[in-house]
């Protein structure tokens, strides 16, 4: 189990390492300058604002004093497109907001996701597994940007007591979490039936049925832990996926999360946010990984006794 | 005998015939009712979206013509699904916004197929510690947030593709509307295609990796072939299927990818319009008029949905072992 995780967080520093250079070079790649989005500069202003933002030294410098004060100092710089802001504050200010509806949508897409693929396995191309096939392709498809609008129209215009869009109550989290979660619950789906149906043709469950054991009881003590296997494989990707692709989400319903700051930090070229958001979000895709492999040795004996 | 058993084996070879893997295939295709519905789905919209659109376009009809006095005309009233905000007919804005859509999802799997199978073909022909390598910075580049490094490499190869267009408009005469209508479109293509081809070289690999091991590959090496000549002549028409499978199952993926960024702004930009663009506006415009959300939306998910059943059909299809029935 050490090495595992040892070799996890080997994996995710080295990823970090070279997403951090590469996304580094990269923003500055970028034609344009952080301040030219704005009315017209002069050039000492120009000049004056690279020096506060250590932007008039050469790029490997740059480089350099970045990773230095992370280290050092853990500080990812200031924003240059909200001025006076520390990139730190605006992620530990969103950060909780997207975790919060990503927490949540993981959890509906499970309960949603993982019962449909047990009940499509059961009933093996029957009626049953066809629709429910049809439903989780359906979950596919009609994505977060086509059904975000029609959950405003249809389920919150209705109810008095949600809200169209915004982040100030706390039922404000309902409809982009049911958004969300769509995808998530159709993958799930798909790959619970995947497994279970691998598992329903074992000699072990055979047995099992030729002993009288009830079905119910089957399912839930002999196959449905080794059938969850792909679908939990699949749960660090997916929430990983939830937290860097919520901007969709976020931008139909208003919420404060960290997808608007990426956006926001794309389109100003505000490096130190970007920066810091990606060094965030591959940190953030490291431990949801190392999460499902630990969900996984936890689940099968024969990994963990390896 | 030796002249009696190639009479036979003649004949035999004769009754056998139409058991190839593609024939086969083929019928297992035909049984699969939703895989064939989304196959006839999918060239049903290519035609609307490549020969219909044009030929419309040409006789007069025009996806960019205002009509302010019409706006919102609903579905019949004007036009054959109605008008947007701006009285621009929707049956051609949305078959136009598919062109685009459609053109960036099989051009981006275009370079997806190639670059996966010369990249997870070497990998698994050459095998040892080179493919190891090779396969590591796969496992490394697909543990990066995906979407955030297509948009990041876009907006750097934007620039670029621009001075590119400038000067074949500039120097070598070229027709400027076209021109900037494609160089709108190709920094998102090959931005979703190359990070896109990871899954592919991935697939490729493992194919190689087992066809090189079997004994028809040790033949082309003992009657003294090139090594580019084993791999690309005897490894990868073997590993036709898996790629099919795959590439159908990417165009789909990547639609969805080029919706996404141009929902939220980050992907084609007027005057180019794409199925994602339609949504966004129509998502605007939700409570004055449903059709202008509903007709791209319907056009999308339905081609969504077609691509996804063929490609798990055609899985079933070729490789019956893959899939779980």
């Amino acid at each position: 189990m050490l090495k595992v995780i040892l070799s996890r967080v080997i994996q995710t520093i080295v990823v970090v390492f070279f997403l951090i250079t590469f996304v580094f070079f990269a923003v500055r790649a970028i034609p344009g300058n952080p301040f030219a989005g704005e009315k017209a500069l002069a050039p000492e202003e120009q000049a004056a604002l690279e020096r506060q933002y250590g932007l008039d030294k050469p790029v490997p410098v740059q480089y350099y004093n970045y990773l230095k004060n992370i280290f050092t100092k853990g500080d990812f710089g200031d924003s240059s497109a909200m001025k006076g802001r520390q990139v730190s504050t605006l992620i530990a200010e969103s950060f909780p907001v997207s975790l919060k509806l990503g927490i949540v949508s993981l959890i509906l897409g499970m309960g949603i996701g993982i019962p449909l693929g047990i009940i499509a396995a059961l009933f093996h191309n029957k009626w049953q597994d066809y629709t429910a096939m049809v439903i989780a392709m359906a979950g596919i498809c009609i994505v977060a940007f086509v059904l975000g609008p029609i959950f405003q129209l249809s389920i919150a215009r209705p109810l008095s007591f949600l809200n169209v869009a915004g982040w100030s109550r706390t039922s404000d989290i309902i409809l982009p979490a049911i958004t969300l979660c769509f995808g998530v619950a159709a993958y799930l789906a798909r790959l619970t039936r995947g497994g279970m149906l691998d598992v329903l043709s074992q000699d072990y469950i055979r047995t099992a049925r030729a002993k009288g054991v009830p079905t119910l009881q089957i399912i839930t003590k002999h196959a449905l832990r080794p059938a969850l296997q792909p679908a939990i494989t699949y749960l660090g990707p997916a929430f990983a996926a939830i937290i860097t692709g919520s901007f969709v989400v976020e931008n139909i319903f208003l919420v404060p999360g960290m997808g608007q700051h990426f956006v926001l930090g794309i389109t100003s070229k505000d490096y130190n946010l970007v920066l810091g958001l990606v060094l965030f979000y591959g940190i953030l895709m490291g431990i949801a990984n190392l999460l499902s492999d630990l969900a996984l040795i936890f689940m099968d004996p024969k990994l963990r006794n390896s | 005998m030796s002249t009696a058993a190639p009479v036979i084996k003649s004949e035999s070879v004769v009754a056998e015939k139409g058991s190839s893997l593609w024939a086969d295939a083929y019928v297992r295709l035909k049984k699969n009712k939703l895989a064939m519905l989304g196959g006839i789905i999918v060239i049903l919209i290519l035609i609307l979206c490549f020969i219909v659109a044009p030929i419309l376009a040409a006789s007069g009809m025009n996806a960019n013509e205002q009509d302010l006095t019409n706006r919102f005309a609903g579905i019949g009233e004007k036009g054959i699904l109605g008008t947007d905000q701006l009285g621009r007919d929707l049956f051609m804005r949305v078959l136009e916004g598919g062109q685009i859509s459609l053109l960036v999802a099989i051009l981006a799997t275009c370079m997806t197929v190639t670059i996966g199978v010369i990249y997870g073909g070497i990998a698994g022909y050459v095998g040892g510690k080179v493919g190891n390598i090779m396969m590591r910075i796969v496992d490394g580049l697909l543990a990066m947030p995906f979407l955030i490094i297509v948009i990041l490499f876009r907006e750097i190869i934007t620039g670029h593709i621009d001075d590119i267009a400038k000067l074949l408009i500039d120097d070598w005469g070229w027709n400027d509307n076209t021109v900037l209508r494609f160089a709108n479109l190709i920094p998102l293509t090959i931005a979703i295609a190359a990070f896109g081809w990871l899954t592919m070289g991935r697939i490729v690999r493992s194919a190689a990796a087992s066809l090189s091991k079997q004994e028809f590959v040790e033949a082309a090496r003992s009657l003294g072939l090139s090594h580019t000549r084993i791999l690309f002549r005897h490894i990868v028409p073997n590993m036709l299927g898996p790629v099919i499978i795959y590439a159908t199952l990417t165009i789909p993926s990547f639609i969805l990818y080029e919706a996404t960024l141009s929902f939220i702004g980050l992907g084609i930009e007027p005057p180019n319009s794409s199925w994602g663009k339609l949504i966004q506006e129509g998502a605007n415009y939700l409570e004055t008029n449903l059709t202008v959300l509903a007709v791209p939306a319907v056009m999308f998910s339905l081609t969504l949905f077609a691509f996804n059943f063929l490609g798990d059909g055609l899985r079933d299809a070729l490789d019956p072992k893959a899939s779980k029935d």
